[in-house]
């Protein structure tokens, strides 16, 4: 143990001094030209030869795609015409509507119906109540359109994502290979992957879905793989001695017991789904994304504030409604009767659409919320920015300058300075000691990819600027959630806090502190700080909770006191659960990069971004793998170490 | 009763379809909507008329450059406002391959350079002429910067030669580039309510010179021997040493329009605004608040006379 103390020690300060004193050769700074490898122009010429001239038999790969696409797009147009569209005649200007589309009454009855079904009344208020606010804040159109792409993202993310998963559970292989898949799809920034599906499936809505449903898939694997695995075994043994075929045994008794785990990774879907809305929406999907972009284009802070809440909103109905159905007691009441006394919420709902519908004619206010009632609050927004800007713009510039002198400017210098021989040559130690030889392979291999990209410099500040948010993040978090985990009523603040900070889009935030703070890594690091800390807290606040109540009581018994019990018997149990926070908190800096880069960084998340401009896949896929690597490398190590601990409390 | 309804609706579809009969094609043409008001104003008022001429009209958001092979391959048809400033090589990149064609001029002329507030120049009386830039460097400081002046850049894939400018023309400042041009217009719009030193990259036609009253910096003018040949200009060795060009706004299309909707390609090319006009529209959108729907209302009825012409 003290060996390993002293060799790391001995690390830094080589490390401190080489940056410092040493006046290095150029080619150690940064990989030489000589080792660079060309992979951008395999990328760019492997896409063009896959969408101009690659064919299995006599169909090319791009009809293949187009015609995927346009099975996408039948139902996605469907579920248009019924929540914004309606049936018209004509088009844009000219269109006339002979049947409306559901109207904002009919919507919001249906939420509540819902709410009802899945446990009870007040739930279903709650989501009857956010559907008026949407309406009310003159969202609707626009959220209705968001809704419309989330209702076919979401289905065909699970549907596909539960196919995966239970293939990779039944042949271990399937697994084998969709493991590291998965991996780049969590990782990769997600502009780099816009070109190629732009390039591959033809412009609008449905790229725009594709994009979203490979984001917000992933997670849905791994969760049915994780839920399969957990099917207590006696169980599987039953259903085959009771002459189940593989098909039954996966309907009827499998996926049923899985089933509460599975709503975990619903809901995963739904919010990344949600998470994808802005980004989605510079590639045509419309809706309250695009108005958010809009709205921060034209400065509207307010505006953009106003449509990100929506965004929230819609979450918030979406998740607790699916969390609801999770929980929900397979008790199924037998009713009797006609089919509207069986099914009496349904029959209410399709009652007040069609009413609705009819008399919307005559009366505009069923159809529409009139624009004379919305309410806004978009001066204050802007008011509220103006007044902070004018009166406190010193204090906060004092605030900025000493950061970027303190912090920023000095950590930037370091890891610029470092030698990249010297960097793979520690990350490789690292890897040896906490995960044996496999892991420093791993981790050598990915550190020379980024090395052979001649990307270095832009990894570099890409390390620095993720490093120090993550530090800060964690900072902040693990404190939060503390204080989370040990008083109820901070917990629920802080999870309302939490909550509303996954899912309001980052570029919502992201100008107003431009407005405050200028273009720069400043302003990128507040963005990256305030996306990321939210793992911190949550596995933080779950690590704590979690931690046996026996163990708790044991400390009482023998006379610790509160913070004796927190720093001795709590914190070290829920090391591993932090560690794992950790990781989430670096894997969601990550992904912030391209966000950031919007206000001026020059990471890799910039290179993605310039990449996405010129339409250059290459370009974008070759920085959207390095970002990848760095993350993947970040992951294993501290995957290996929550590892190491969790070993290490066992064994105690 | 169940089944009538669907059929009734059939019916309505298609007498809708047989009402437009008169024009070539009754697929629809392709728009493509960009991210800045002035080009979804344009592609508005263009949809419109061609709506107006009985053609069936699709608007789709697509990225400015990402768009070309889009273009290419038939997916999209037309895209609006192709600025020389910008876009100049990619549209010629696109022509080149044959799938792409040229659709004429939208009669603008986009002006990109250096820009300031009007308050600064009671600090800096010297302006709006470029030499004064460096006796008021220390004035648009900031610490990060200091002592050289802070210059606010567009985007790095704007390009736009400005780190070279500033070396050529021995400008004590240095280049910050902004992400994009919301956090650029965000800096503008704090240092303007402060009424604090701001030096920035501006381009016209946009709301940004409508709401903030200034004045762009004045180089020596642009010629295309500045930028090429090191001799030419104010500094002997160097190039860049000018102004930005000023060019059209360009309207491009897919090859295969004029054969499918030869009176929309006609329309479209016919196609003309000014400066003035669209200046005026960007700011009653982005500076008044109207809809977008309204203000092309409201210049489609204005001008009615002008637009019947192209679509005869």
């Amino acid at each position: 143990m003290t060996l390993w103390r002293g060799i790391w020690a001995a690390v830094a300060l080589l490390a401190l001094g080489l940056t410092i004193f040493a006046t290095l050769p150029a080619g150690l700074l940064g990989p030489p030209q000589s080792m660079q490898l060309p992979f951008a122009k395999w990328l760019t010429a492997g896409m063009k030869w896959l969408t101009d001239s690659a064919a299995i038999g006599p169909v090319t790969v791009k009809d293949l795609t187009r015609a995927f696409a346009s099975v996408i797009e039948a139902p996605y147009k469907v579920v248009k015409v019924l929540l914004v569209d309606g049936i018209t005649e004509g088009r844009g200007r000219r269109a006339t509507t002979i049947i409306p589309p559901l109207s904002w009454v009919a919507v919001t009855v249906a939420a509540v119906a819902l709410g009802h079904f899945a446990r009870n009344i007040w739930l279903g208020l709650l989501a009857g109540a956010l559907m008026t606010y949407l309406a009310v804040f003159g969202q609707w159109d626009s959220a209705m359109v968001t809704l419309a792409s989330i209702a076919i993202a979401v289905p065909l993310g699970v549907l596909g994502g539960m196919a995966q998963g239970i293939a990779a559970w039944r042949w271990p292989w399937v697994e084998r290979v969709l493991s590291p898949v998965l991996d780049l799809m969590q990782t990769i920034p997600t502009f780099a992957f816009l070109v190629p599906i732009l390039v591959l499936f033809g412009f609008g809505p449905v790229a725009a879905l594709l994009a979203t449903i490979i984001y917000a898939m992933p997670p849905m694997v791994r969760v049915t793989i994780v839920a399969l695995r957990a099917v207590p075994s006696e169980i599987v043994d039953f259903s085959n001695m009771a002459g189940c075929t593989p098909w039954q045994r996966m309907r009827k008794v499998m996926l049923p017991v899985a089933l509460p785990d599975l709503m975990v990774g619903v809901n995963q879907v739904i919010m990344l789904s949600l998470n994808m809305v802005i980004i989605a929406s510079m590639i045509g999907a419309g809706g309250l994304g695009a108005d958010v972009l809009e709205s921060l284009r034209r400065l509207n802070i307010g505006g953009g504030i106003e449509a990100g809440l929506a965004i929230t909103a819609l979450a918030v109905v979406l998740d607790r409604l699916g969390q609801a159905m999770s929980e929900r007691v397979a008790s199924v009441e037998v009713r009797k009767g006609n089919w509207w006394r069986r099914h009496p919420r349904t029959a209410l709902v399709l009652v007040v659409a069609l009413v609705t519908g009819a008399l919307g004619f005559l009366i505009p206010i069923l159809q529409d919320w009139p624009k004379a009632w919305e309410i806004t609050t978009k001066p204050f927004w802007s008011d509220l920015i103006e007044h902070i800007n004018v009166n406190y713009f010193d204090q906060l510039e004092a605030v900025r300058v000493w950061f970027l002198e303190a912090l920023l400017l000095p950590v930037k210098r370091f890891f610029l300075a470092l030698p990249w021989p010297f960097l793979l040559a520690v990350l490789t130690l690292a890897g040896w000691r906490l995960g044996g030889i496999r892991l420093s392979a791993v981790v050598l291999a990915l550190g020379l990819f980024v090395a052979a990209t001649g990307l270095w410099e832009q990894a570099m500040i890409t390390v620095y600027l993720c490093g120090l948010s993550v530090v800060i993040a964690m900072a902040i978090g693990v404190p939060m959630g503390i204080l989370a985990a040990s008083n109820e009523t901070a917990g629920k603040v802080i999870g309302t806090v939490v909550d509303t900070l996954q899912t309001l889009p980052s570029f919502v935030y992201l100008i107003p502190v431009v407005m405050l703070f200028r273009v720069g890594d400043f302003s990128a690091m507040i963005a990256v700080v305030l996306f990321a800390l939210v793992p911190a807290v949550k596995y933080t606040a779950h690590g704590l909770r979690s931690v046996p109540d026996e163990l708790i009581e044991a400390g009482v018994v023998c006379g610790c006191t509160r913070v004796q019990i927190l720093r001795k018997v709590r914190l070290p149990l829920a090391v591993p659960m932090i560690l794992l926070g950790l990781n989430q908190t670096i894997l969601l800096a990550l992904s912030m990069l391209v966000i950031t880069a919007l206000v001026g960084t020059r990471d890799l998340g910039q290179e993605v971004y310039a990449a996405l401009a010129t339409a250059d896949v290459g370009r974008g896929l070759v920085a959207g793998l390095s970002v990848a690597a760095i993350a993947i490398i970040a992951d294993r190590l501290i995957g290996a170490a929550a590892g190491r601990a969790r070993a290490r409390l066992e064994g105690v | 009763m169940r089944m009538r309804h669907p059929m009734a609706i059939a019916a309505l579809v298609f007498s809708a379809g047989a009402a437009m009969a008169e024009v070539e094609s009754t697929d629809p043409i392709k728009l493509t909507l960009h991210d800045w008001t002035g080009q979804l104003i344009t592609t508005n008022i263009m949809a419109a008329i061609l709506e107006e001429a009985g053609y069936n009209v699709e608007l789709v958001q697509a990225d400015y450059l990402a768009q070309f092979p889009g273009i290419e391959s038939g997916d999209l048809h037309v895209a609006m406002e192709l600025w020389a400033t910008t876009a100049a090589e990619a549209m010629d990149a696109s022509i080149a391959t044959g799938n792409t064609v040229s659709l004429g001029e939208t009669g603008m002329q986009a002006k990109e350079e250096w820009w300031y507030p009007i308050y600064m120049k009671e600090q800096c009386p010297g302006l709006p002429d470029w030499k004064a830039l460096n006796d008021c460097a220390e004035m648009f400081a900031t610490p990060d910067t200091a002592p050289k002046g802070r210059y606010l850049g567009g985007p790095v894939t704007w390009g736009g030669y400005d780190d070279e400018r500033v070396v050529a023309l021995g400008l004590n400042y240095e280049v910050i580039h902004a992400g994009t041009d919301a956090a650029m217009f965000a800096e503008l719009e704090s240092a303007y309510q402060r009424k604090a030193p701001i030096l920035l990259w501006i381009y016209a036609p946009h709301w940004a010179p409508i709401k903030f009253e200034g004045e762009w910096v004045e180089f020596p003018p642009y010629t295309p021997e500045c930028y090429n040949d090191p001799s030419v200009g104010v500094n002997p060795d160097l190039a860049y040493d000018c102004g930005k060009p000023t060019g059209g706004i360009f309207k491009a299309g897919w090859v295969g329009l004029e054969g499918k909707w030869p009176g929309a390609a006609k329309a479209i090319k016919a196609f003309k605004l000014t400066n003035e006009d669209m200046g005026a529209m960007v700011g009653k959108v982005d500076v008044d608040g109207m809809a977008i729907e309204d203000v092309v209302d409201e210049w489609m009825t204005a001008n009615e006379a002008v637009w019947t012409t192209w679509i005869q």
